[in-house]
């Protein structure tokens, strides 16, 4: 399975890239994987400040409904609008187009931030 | 003490065959192969198999056979001749379901019960206790496997594998020949799928020529194992009940609209009281319904009415694949149960809009 060396993860399964004060979050392959076809993402949080561990969504699988749950402290500046028509593409493209909103960063980055090879360990794969 | 996961005769070919496997009603099962809506869409369109050998069955023989199937099913098991089989239920002592099952008449005096794999123990404690009359009863739950060949396609699939002309098994009906070089293989015009097609019963010991054989026959059309989590998907599609979600030991049959399998020219256990509740009328009703808004229901989500006050409760909910809108069965008071009324499902705190839809939920 792909994790790519250059992003952070979470125990819960998202991945976060960091650019210039802006991070990218997402959910991992695995976690893709495990849930089947994603056929909803709900983000009604544009525009609030969340802390870290807070939830800021919603990811519906066929047979699930799953929290989506911040790595980082910051205001959630950007929704993946794609994502409203086409949810299959966290499926196909969990890392690039299928990301799910866009954080200005706020404070320090938790410490729990896992690298890829802590989070390939984590799932096994 | 740690329940011990049963395995499937076959677990091991699914797990190489790239399953999600998961347990399931104490079955290590497998859940999907590929996606789920692929798995659906191939069921809908062309032919899949399920490997559902966590399924029981129970063998119920001898001068008395029928009397006690008539004594703990609610349907009429009177008019089944030898090749016929039918949807039924164990009607509890208090007003719920036992468990939902399909009664096969197999010979004169020889019926077969398949019943839901959750509910084997308790099921066979069941009618053992309301045996009282002499009734041979074996269960060969563990012996049988059992796969369900669904989709437009699987008489084609599969005919080259038996002599048995398949377009002449009629829904409901079934034959026992020759299959794959196998003696003795039941093949059932039933599924649930309301996608047409067959189930095939099998000795655990020839499961593995008869599952390589139907795949080999069936390659030129396609042919796909299926996973659990389509079969979901398929059912509720079509507004069959699943035991655990959309009926239970609370619930009756004639609130979860199993009032067709439900005959009182006969007495069974409880019959007396559903009479009584028939003659009465009932207050809540199993409906169907699509949702209007972008949503999906999922069990346990209240039903609303304009107003917000809630009027029943979600049993079970997806997002349909065939039509891709959020769709569910729940109970609902009984003014809010007739087709086309608009009801509220609350997700997450809003009410979105659906309809109570007549049953199919999807019209082919």
């Amino acid at each position: 399975m792909n994790f790519p060396e250059e992003l952070k993860y979470t125990k819960d399964h998202e991945w976060v890239r960091i650019e210039n004060g802006i991070a990218t979050i997402g959910i991992t392959e695995f976690a893709q994987r495990e849930l089947g076809d994603i056929v909803y993402v709900e983000v009604e949080t544009v525009g609030e400040t969340i802390s870290a561990g807070e939830v800021f969504g919603t990811v519906e699988a066929v047979k699930t409904v799953s929290d989506l749950f911040m790595p980082v402290e910051g205001e959630i500046i950007e929704f993946n609008e794609e994502l409203e028509s086409s949810p299959e593409l966290v499926n196909d493209s969990p890392y690039k187009d299928g990301w799910m909103i866009k954080v200005k960063l706020s404070g320090d980055l938790p410490e729990d931030l896992l690298t890829a090879a802590e989070y390939s360990e984590l799932v096994g794969a | 003490m740690i329940e011990q996961i049963k395995k499937i005769q076959l677990n091991d070919k699914h797990v190489a065959l790239g399953a999600k496997m998961a347990p399931f009603a104490g079955f290590n099962m497998p859940v999907r192969y590929s996606s789920d809506i692929e798995e659906h869409q191939t069921v809908r369109e062309g032919v899949g198999v399920f490997d559902v050998s966590h399924m029981g069955e129970f063998m119920v023989t001898g001068p008395k056979a029928l009397e006690l199937i008539q004594k703990v099913t609610s349907n009429d098991a009177s008019n089944l001749v030898v090749g016929q089989a039918q949807y039924s239920c164990f009607p509890n002592e208090t007003g719920g379901i036992v468990d939902d099952l399909i009664v096969y008449r197999m010979g004169d005096e020889e019926y077969m019960l398949v019943v839901n794999a959750s509910n084997i123990e308790k099921d066979w404690n069941w009618i053992n206790k309301h045996n009282d009359i002499g009734a041979k009863l074996e269960n060969i739950s563990d012996s049988i496997s059992l796969f369900a060949v669904q989709g437009p396609l699987a008489a084609k699939a599969i005919q080259s594998l038996t002599p048995t002309n398949l377009s002449e098994i009629k829904f409901y009906h079934f034959s026992i020949g020759k299959f794959a070089g196998v003696e003795n293989v039941i093949i059932s015009g039933t599924g649930y799928t309301g996608a047409g097609g067959f189930e095939i019963y099998v000795r655990n010991e020839d499961a593995e020529k008869v599952w390589d054989a139907i795949f080999e026959a069936g390659k030129q059309f396609n042919i796909k194992p299926i996973g659990l989590g389509a079969r979901d998907t398929l059912r509720l599609e079509m507004g069959y009940c699943l035991y655990g979600n959309d009926i239970n030991e609370e619930t009756s049959p004639l609130e979860a609209g199993l009032g067709w399998i439900t005959k009182f020219n006969k007495d069974f256990i409880n019959s007396k009281f559903l009479k009584r509740q028939k003659e009465e009328g009932i207050n809540k009703k199993l409906v169907g319904f699509l949702l209007e808004e972008k949503g999906i229901p999922r069990a346990h989500y209240p039903i609303v009415n304009q107003n917000g006050q809630i009027i029943g409760e979600v049993t079970s909910g997806t997002m349909s694949p065939s039509m891709g809108i959020g769709i569910g069965l729940g109970y609902v008071n009984l003014d809010y149960s007739k087709p086309g009324t608009e009801i509220f499902i609350t997700v997450r705190n809003k009410n979105l809009k659906g309809r109570v839809e007549k049953l199919p939920l999807f019209k082919k």
